[in-house]
């Protein structure tokens, strides 16, 4: 099966493009892009995890060493698609348009946090696992009854693939031919159990082929392959040509979340390792250098401007006015049914109001 | 009940949902069915019959054998502009969904502060009584009705179901919509042929009495009516209220009536604890309790599995049990 479905890179660990046809196609602006968003989207990762050592926002859910697999994934969609993202994917909704602020709320416990910035269609991150896939299906297969040609893509993990309902929202896609990528983030572990205890299938890649669908091995950490190959996927989706299952072989350097101690179930070492050979920023800076593109002062002032941008957002998140109490009991369903109100009413009472 | 006029069919209550189902259908394209055996089958109880004829296979959609599935890629059509009916073939297969509709359907609304919504409808037979194999005849109405953020409704009979159907779909939210099997060929009645809503929320007074209410739903209407009538001719007057809706309760008509009686017995077929029953009681003492000159009694399912169809008949409340609570409530 690893042959069948082999690891495919166009840039190989020492920043070198290993596959010719791609060549053409890495111009500096898109290059720049896409180290940008994975720079931007590693300070942020940061951030969250001081701000939550610093007691400023609640148990946080860390990415970095993912940041190929996500930012590569949604540069690939476009203005009028879909994302359904996991709670450890804000790498990607923050590179497709969701708020700094908004992002931050969430971690802080904000509902706030759900809402994409208005015509950004990225849905509020799926907490039951891989319960998304469907989700991500069913408004795809909404776009193709309407008659467009957007398409939805969907995040889980490893672990999700163990779940009912990924065989389910891959089988619906496949039988009804619904164009949607499924994003397979494939980094080592469920929480703390590894992936050889999850399934016995060498690739995750090779599930595709029981729904008769397209499968994708890809190197997560070069943010060229998961670029353009997700995109190919995308323009197959917007074609007709239906799902495709992408598996991008990646690896989290630190904690599931700020709430767990990764030591206990695997040694560190292999984070340290992995962060000198296979980092995926390292690796586009390589690349940037060896093609000649790559300036000490453009990447501190980005470095600058972006730790600017957070701290800017931060600001905001902790300036925000604290949360209406009205909106626990005012937004489940249309309008308040008269137990809903009377405990609001009985409540407000109880508080003098 | 609608008497016979210019305009109106004859339906069961089957029959009332695939015509409210048309006449959705006919009004807006946005309105899709999905389903197991939706399609070509027209539904293993006929509730889509001829649908996938008028509408194509495009809008009836006959799915992978999935619940969760069904649920799940429902609600993303939901979201996404539709207004999907999703079919359980039974309320016992709804389990594999339980997750997409208690962490998602339900929630996604409240999630978001409005930002999305779901408006979808989930269809269920339920109950006992027509000798249906294992599982087929759960009545698992209250895991919904304590579920925040979707509505449930049972119609009894053919009008309710055609006007509940509509009402449902038009609803900005989820709402399950639970169909009691054993009526839905036990009787026909006539079913106007245009669109009317039966509003969610509100249930309806099936007989007047002065004594004793009766609170009930579904397949349990048939057997309190005729359990009130038995006490109406031994002198005793018992009025029946059909509920309707289970979530949210009708407040001011359980709560007038309750308070003209003073007596209460809840009928439901689900078993006892944690069932609507509850719920009603609690309504009740926050609504009535100086009214009230005997304590509630309860007709319902038991503690128990629903057992195979062999035992069901002693499972369900009959008239007997209902009879018996009513004397009960009387000779406090």
């Amino acid at each position: 099966m690893e042959t069948q479905f082999p690891k495919k890179q166009i840039l190989n660990e020492d920043g070198v493009v290993v596959d010719d046809a791609y060549k053409s196609l890495l111009d500096e602006s898109l290059v720049k892009t896409l180290y940008t968003k994975m720079l931007r989207a590693r300070l942020f990762d940061r951030k969250g995890v001081n701000l939550q050592r610093q007691g400023r926002i609640g148990t946080y859910v860390p990415f970095e060493g993912q940041e190929a697999a996500q930012i590569g994934s949604s540069m690939a969609m476009e203005e009028g698609d879909w994302m359904f993202p996991t709670y450890r994917d804000h790498g990607a909704t923050l590179t497709f348009g969701h708020s700094l602020k908004n992002v931050l709320l969430y971690w802080k416990g904000r509902q706030e946090g759900c809402i994409p910035p208005e015509g950004i269609k990225i849905f509020p991150p799926a907490v039951p696992i891989a319960s998304q896939l469907l989700h991500a299906t069913g408004a795809a297969w909404a776009e193709k009854m309407k008659g467009t040609d957007r398409a939805s893509i969907v995040y889980f993990g490893d672990g999700a693939t163990s779940e009912g309902d990924f065989h389910e929202g891959l089988n619906f896609a496949s039988v009804f031919n619904i164009p949607v990528v499924f994003f397979n983030q494939n980094n080592g572990f469920a929480i703390s159990v590894p992936v050889e205890k999850q399934m016995k299938s060498k690739t995750i890649a090779q599930k595709a082929v029981g729904y008769d669908i397209e499968g994708i091995r890809l190197d997560g950490n070069d943010v060229f392959a998961v670029y353009f190959h997700t995109k190919a996927a995308v323009e197959k989706a917007r074609a007709g040509g239906g799902p495709t299952l992408i598996e991008a072989v990646t690896w989290r350097y630190g904690a599931h979340t700020t709430a767990d101690d990764p030591s206990k179930y695997r040694d560190q070492n292999e984070s340290s390792i992995r962060r000198e050979t296979t980092d995926p920023l390292a690796r586009l800076e390589k690349f940037m250098q060896q093609e000649g593109i790559w300036e000490s002062s453009w990447q501190k002032e980005l470095e600058q401007d972006i730790t600017l941008e957070i701290e800017a957002a931060v600001n905001e998140m902790e300036n925000e006015q604290p949360p209406h109490l009205n909106d626990m009991f005012d937004h489940v369903f249309a309008e308040n049914p008269w137990p809903i109100e009377d405990q609001k009413e009985a409540y407000a009472h109880v508080r003098g109001e | 009940m609608a008497t016979a006029a210019v305009g109106t069919k004859k339906l069961t209550l089957v029959q009332a949902v695939t015509d409210g189902l048309r006449t959705m259908m006919r009004e807006s394209e946005n309105v899709i069915v999905l389903g197991e055996d939706v399609g070509r089958n027209g539904g293993v109880f006929r509730a889509t019959d001829g649908l996938m004829e008028e509408f194509g296979d495009q809008r009836i959609i006959d799915t992978p054998l999935a619940e969760s599935g069904i649920i799940g890629t429902s609600i993303g059509l939901a979201m996404n502009g539709f207004r999907p009916v999703a079919e359980m073939q039974f309320l016992g297969f709804i389990y594999p969904a339980f997750n997409q509709i208690m962490t998602h359907a339900s929630r996604i609304r409240s999630r978001t502060l409005g930002a999305f919504t779901v408006p979808m409808v989930i269809r269920a037979p339920f109950g006992a009584g027509v000798r249906a194999p294992e599982i087929h005849s759960d009545s698992v109405e209250a895991l919904f009705t304590h579920m925040p953020g979707i509505k449930v409704v049972v119609p009894s009979n053919p009008y309710d179901a055609k006007g509940l159907l509509i009402a449902s779909i038009e609803d900005p939210d989820p709402v399950l919509f639970l169909e009691p099997m054993r009526c839905y060929r036990s009787s026909k009645m006539d079913v106007p042929d245009s669109k009317y809503t039966v509003e969610i929320g509100k249930g309806r007074v099936m007989k007047e009495g002065e004594q004793v209410t009766i609170l009930t739903y579904g397949a349990m209407v048939d057997a309190s009516l005729k359990a009130a009538n038995e006490a109406e001719s031994k002198g005793i007057s018992v009025e029946v209220i059909d509920l309707r809706t289970l979530y949210p309760l009708d407040k001011e008509l359980i709560s007038k009536s309750v308070q003209k009686t003073g007596r209460t017995v809840i009928v439901h077929e689900a078993p006892s604890t944690g069932g609507l029953g509850d719920t009603l009681i609690s309504l009740i003492n926050d609504t009535s309790f100086l009214y009230m000159k005997a304590p509630i009694e309860r007709v319902t399912g038991f503690d128990t599995p629903v057992p195979m169809f062999a035992l069901e008949d002693h499972y369900l409340p009959n008239a007997p049990r209902i009879t018996s609570a009513i004397h009960k409530v009387i000779n406090f």
